[in-house]
């Protein structure tokens, strides 16, 4: 009788274990607001604004996370994050003033993380779990374009490039010494997290004191250069990195020591040829000349086989296109060739 | 044929699951692999296909290495507006319609052409997701991707350890060719 006790306490364990990795059907359940609305969000919740935003087609995002009282970030790799267990991440997207999904990235334990989706309801009043193969054509951000709910596959096609955890979220993205020249930045918001503050509440280890004295910055020759580094950091580094999946591909475009950047791409022939040149003009950055160049041909498109990023997006950011062009054009072929 | 045993230890960007599912080692039969191969229709597309005396048949002595490195194949034929919207080459491997020409992969574990720097990890997301190595562009026509990747966990580790048993071949398939604008 005592063992069958014992049997049935530890099933309903393993049923509540199981039940924390599912992720819960209204936004309202997942902790983000205070009280059973939508009105207030729970002040445990911090906001933040990465320096250098992803382009989703120009939605309007609001970030908040949740680190979990008593607990801290692992910063002992200083460009891959650590988070404690219980970590929540919530980023929600709004077009033409009307909010159209919140996201929710959970650390559940050690070496999981949840991914999952609220879509709004019209009346602005709760979000629902999407569907696991997403929602197409929620909100229309061109004419004839649309944004879509991504699949939870896709989720994990960004979040496993690097640590497969958060984005957005690091030293670089939260320094204090914020580019002025990054494109769609928001203004930092009285009570936003930044490495300040974590390092001011003792949310890193070890102690980055460091990071306040001197706040991490990507080097460039010039201001144009440091935003176009920042700029394909945030929206291609995840996946073009030197220690994700995509590693044996040699194109790293996230914020790395060294400079693998202009390594992997200043005058590198990649697999894919611009069309439309000779295919031996065709460089990943071919210093001087935006036309050769098939990392910028590649932000142009919007066509399923080439555009980059592969997903996420169905306009082309054409402020970062400039940002890119002025800087493969007049800044690379006196500081980048040399690199 | 080996059996191979593949680890999904490395699982930390998975899909609402528990850690203990991620860790749960699968087994991969190359044997199993090589019954789902050819039940599924793998070798449709990725052998080269030759005309033999009763038509065309595949060409085993290429078997899953994708279109061949030297048949250059000249611009797709433009049809007339119709019910017609694709063609294929001679050998199976090459297709052309409105999403541009795409040809075959090479699915031998050769290291710089085929799939030898491929893990699991990357081929069952690439199954799942439809996308090129799990995180690029699309996967194109006319490979059904959707069909395997319904498929269980463990027939893809079954269908990936008979990928990884087979002898690497050098054929190096062209990058796909997008619609003229």
């Amino acid at each position: 009788m005592r063992a069958r006790s014992i049997l049935a306490a530890l099933a309903g364990v393993a049923a509540l274990g199981a039940a924390t990795t599912q992720p819960p059907q209204r936004l309202t359940e997942t902790g983000l607001y205070a009280g059973r609305g939508t009105a207030v969000v729970d002040a445990r919740n911090r906001p933040f604004s990465p320096q250098y935003p992803l382009w989703t087609d120009g939605a309007v995002k609001s970030r908040w996370i949740f680190i979990p009282d008593g607990t801290t970030i692992d910063t002992t790799d200083p460009f891959r994050w650590s988070f404690p267990v219980g970590t929540k991440l919530w980023k929600e997207f709004a077009f033409g003033g009307k909010k159209v999904e919140t996201r929710l990235v959970w650390k559940t334990g050690q070496d999981a993380w949840l991914f999952a989706s609220y879509v709004w309801n019209d009346e602005q009043s709760e979000a629902y779990l999407a569907p696991e193969e997403g929602v197409p054509n929620v909100a229309e951000v061109a004419p004839g374009r649309f944004h879509s709910i991504p699949a939870r596959t896709d989720c994990v096609a960004c979040h496993r490039g690097g640590k497969g955890e958060s984005l957005g979220f690091d030293a670089l993205q939260l320094s204090d010494d914020r580019d002025p020249a990054a494109p769609h930045a928001e203004p930092l918001r009285p009570g936003m997290v930044t490495l300040r503050s974590l390092v001011d509440e003792g949310r890193l280890v070890p102690d980055r004191r460091e990071w306040v004295e001197h706040p991490p910055r990507i080097e460039a020759a010039t201001p144009r250069e440091r935003a176009a580094l920042g700029y394909l950091a945030a929206n291609c580094g995840a996946c073009h990195n030197s220690h994700g999946p995509l590693a044996r591909l040699g194109l790293v475009l996230a914020h790395e020591p060294g400079s693998a950047v202009f390594r992997s791409t200043v005058d590198v022939a990649g697999i894919y040829a611009v069309p439309g040149i000779a295919p031996e003009r065709s460089r990943r950055i071919a210093p001087g000349a935006p036309e050769n160049s098939a990392l910028l041909h590649r932000m142009k498109s919007r066509r399923p086989m080439s555009q980059m990023p592969p997903l996420g997006t169905v306009v082309a950011d054409a402020e970062a296109i400039e940002l890119i062009r002025g800087w493969i054009a007049d800044d690379l072929p006196a500081s980048g060739a040399a690199r | 044929m080996k059996t191979t045993w593949i680890a999904i230890a490395a699982l930390a960007a998975a899909l609402p699951a528990t850690a203990s599912e991620e860790l749960k080692p699968v087994r991969g039969s190359a044997e199993r692999g090589a019954y789902i191969v050819r039940t599924r229709g793998c070798n449709d597309c990725h052998t080269p296909w030759k005309m033999g005396p009763k038509g065309p048949e595949m060409d085993m002595s290429r078997a899953l290495t994708g279109h061949p490195q030297d048949l250059v194949m000249p611009p797709a034929p433009k049809l007339p507006e119709g019910p017609w919207v694709w063609v294929g080459g001679a050998t199976n491997t090459a297709f052309a319609g409105p999403w541009g020409t795409s040809f075959a992969a090479n699915l031998t574990p050769d290291m710089e052409t085929g799939l030898g720097k491929w893990t699991f990890e990357t081929f069952k997301q690439t199954m799942r997701t439809g996308r090129h190595e799990g995180q690029g562009r699309p996967i194109l026509p006319p490979m059904p991707y959707f069909m395997l990747g319904a498929a269980t966990d463990e027939d893809l580790a079954d269908l990936w350890a008979y990928l990884r048993s087979l002898e690497p071949v050098r054929n190096k398939v062209p990058q796909p060719i997008e619609p003229a604008e």
